[in-house]
């Protein structure tokens, strides 16, 4: 009994420091990408310390400035979990910002047809609608990977295109409000989503991202499905030799995915716009990319990933705005970071000198 | 109707597929390079953009396209060099360091365009690449109109089609290269110098994607624009394995793209009564028809995206 728990002991101090281990290397990881941006800043003929500064006080500075961070925030953790739901099945989702603008879209065509059911039911209904939208986009490049194996990282990025285009054709010709942007009329009152700080926009989406994280989380922690899903993405033929069907599971999390991501364009409607414009996505869904990478495909490691970069996105704004640097940097660190995440070798060449 | 059928066989759609098919087809060439040797290359992508830029840059510099391509090989063939390193020391997975890839490099051309010439969108006009007419070929009626004039890169683009396809089936490189992409245990125990194989085709896999780059910048406009390649990676890779990993393939599979491309341009121009929108997705809705339908019958190298510790 007693060598039992010691060997339980010892068991579980390898699993934390294995978990320590991993939260090393991402830390690493970011800094590394700090430690190359800041070159590339001094080549450039700026100050480091300035162009930092200025991007730590954008995205933290003031209540404000931390508001407009969260409000960054939630698009990422939505799209930064679908890129992970996508990876749990062993397929690389970037079709995260097509998702999105179908999502968006449908909500914000559906909150003008069911402007007249009571609040409780029409704010529910018409996130799934949104959802739903994403999931249908999700699907295409899941079933077309599972019946002929197209990489799925060809088809998604085609399927960005398509959606961002359709999207934009269904605007201009059905329901464009009068005037030189191309722009649908304001949601009604009822679908938007209340703010928690004043003239923040940062509502209570962060709640239903919140809530999200934690139905994944749940979802592949204690359901058979996620389970099932998970076997597919770690090893496929010892899936299908366990008898799970994993062309039906790659289409299904591949929904699951897209549906996320159409929360996304739908919180951002009901949330910040009020409205679907095109082309109104500074990229949120590439972005997921790096959150997913960064966040390890963990449901709460997204969420941490998903600040990182909410708050790189709000401070680039601020840092372009006073320190004349140009945002782009961002770009640069989320490549970067990737990069070096994806690279654990490297991290333990360069901790083990 | 009649309209888009004279569209369709029109030789006008022809040549400038041509002229548009040149950086998917040497993009989609380095991609063959590359996944006969065991690496997916989805940094084809960030490779191309790199070579737009630097192609600019080169004849910024000097105002010489010439000295501009010559820019975009040593960048192109760099950015392979460090794919290389990171898919193949570092280990990581090649779908994952490929789009970290092209999310850098478009954050890096993006920037150093803000500082060189402070704009965000399109850099300054340089001096693009000129055409070159071919004296008897030129006269000839059809072959004159879809081969007679062009800018040097697609002549260039023409040689590399049949020189990429002599070293891969015709030459004792192309074999181990093969060898080394369908299995890299079985490579390394014949004694092929299996690294050596790896980063040079990964290098000579950035030098091409850095000429189609070129092309894009100097050869199609003046000027380099805040994520020219829009996509063109991606086509590529899709066309790689329309073309069944062989660089004839991936050239007809290029122009296959090229073609709907040059077709749904000149579309928009007829004033159909179908939306531009629509006809803009042709492309991309054919990349993936395409890629679906050719996974069905043909088969990637075995080895493709595997990791391979060798003791040399």
């Amino acid at each position: 009994m007693k060598r039992f728990w010691k060997q339980g002991i010892e068991f579980e101090m390898i699993k934390i420091f294995k978990k320590y281990e991993n939260s090393i290397y991402s830390f690493t990881a970011i800094l590394l990408a700090f430690l190359v941006g800041s070159i590339l800043i001094h080549l450039s003929g700026f100050s480091v310390i300035k162009a930092y500064s200025a991007l730590f006080d954008g995205a933290f500075g003031n209540v404000f400035n931390l508001t407009q961070t969260l409000m960054n925030t939630i698009p990422l953790i939505f799209t930064g979990l679908a890129v992970a739901i996508g990876f749990k099945s062993g397929l690389f989702n970037i079709g995260g910002e097509g998702q999105m603008y179908l999502g968006a879209f449908a909500t914000a065509i559906a909150t003008i047809y069911l402007s007249f059911l009571p609040v409780y039911i029409l704010i529910p209904l018409v996130l799934i609608i949104g959802g739903l939208a994403g999931s249908a986009w999700g699907f295409v490049p899941g079933y077309l990977k599972a019946k002929t194996g197209a990489h799925e990282v060809v088809t998604t990025i085609m399927m960005n295109y398509i959606g961002i285009l359709i999207t934009s054709y269904l605007l201009l010709k059905y329901f464009k409000e009068e005037g030189p942007i191309p722009q649908t009329a304001l949601i009604p009152e009822s679908a938007r989503l209340p703010e928690l700080v004043e003239y923040s926009r940062l509502t209570w989406a962060i709640f239903i991202a919140v809530f999200v994280i934690i139905i994944i989380d749940i979802f592949f922690k204690r359901t058979e499905l996620g389970y099932k899903i998970q076997t597919v993405g770690e090893n496929r033929s010892a899936a299908e030799y366990a008898g799970i069907n994993s062309n039906k599971m790659m289409v299904l999390s591949m929904m699951i995915s897209g549906f996320v991501a159409g929360l996304a364009g739908s919180t951002i409607v009901m949330g910040v716009l009020h409205r679907f414009i095109t082309n109104f996505s500074p990229g949120y869904g590439f972005t997921g990319i790096a959150v997913a990478v960064l966040g390890k495909n963990k449901p709460w490691g997204v969420l941490f990933a998903a600040i990182l970069f909410g708050a790189l996105q709000t401070g680039g704004i601020t840092m372009q705005l006073f320190a004349k640097i140009p945002m782009d940097l961002i770009v640069i660190i989320q490549g970067l970071v990737i990069l070096f995440v994806a690279a654990p070798i490297l991290i333990k060449k360069l901790l083990r000198k | 109707m009649q309209e888009i059928l004279e569209v369709i066989f029109n030789i006008n759609t022809f040549s400038a597929a041509i002229r548009i098919s040149v950086p998917l087809v040497f993009a989609a060439i380095g991609g063959v390079f590359s996944e006969r040797a065991g690496i997916i290359n989805l940094g084809l992508e960030g490779m191309l953009l790199t070579g737009a830029f630097a192609g600019v840059l080169g004849s910024y510099l000097t105002s010489n396209p010439y000295i501009g391509i010559l820019f975009a090989i040593m960048a192109g063939a760099f950015i392979g060099f460090i794919f290389a390193l990171f898919t193949i020391k570092f280990e990581a997975n090649h779908v994952v360091a490929g789009v970290g890839l092209n999310i850098l490099m478009l954050g890096i051309t993006t920037w150093l365009m803000q500082i060189l010439w402070g704009s965000r969108g399109t850099s300054v006009n340089v001096t693009g690449l000129g055409e070159i007419t071919i004296p008897i070929l030129s006269s000839i009626p059809i072959l004159g109109k879809l081969f007679g004039s062009h800018n040097i890169l697609v002549y260039v683009m023409f040689i590399i089609v049949i020189f990429s396809w002599i070293i891969l089936f015709k030459t004792p490189f192309g074999l181990r290269l093969r060898v080394v992409g369908e299995n890299q245990e079985a490579a390394d125990t014949l004694g092929i110098k299996l690294r050596k194989i790896q980063y040079t085709s990964l290098i000579f896999s950035g030098v091409l994607c850095g000429l189609g780059g070129a092309y894009l910048s100097l050869g199609q406009l003046n000027w380099f624009s805040m994520n020219m390649s829009a996509g063109r990676g991606y086509m590529a890779l899709a066309a790689n394995i329309f073309g069944g990993w062989n660089p004839l393939g991936a050239f007809g599979a290029s122009y296959l793209f090229a073609y709907t491309d040059a077709l749904q341009m000149r579309m928009q121009a007829l004033n159909l009564n179908v939306p531009n929108e629509i006809i803009q997705m042709i492309p991309y809705i054919l990349t993936i028809l395409v890629l679906a339908g050719a996974m069905i019958r043909s088969r990637p190298p075995a080895g493709l995206g595997k990791h391979y510790k060798t003791n040399r």
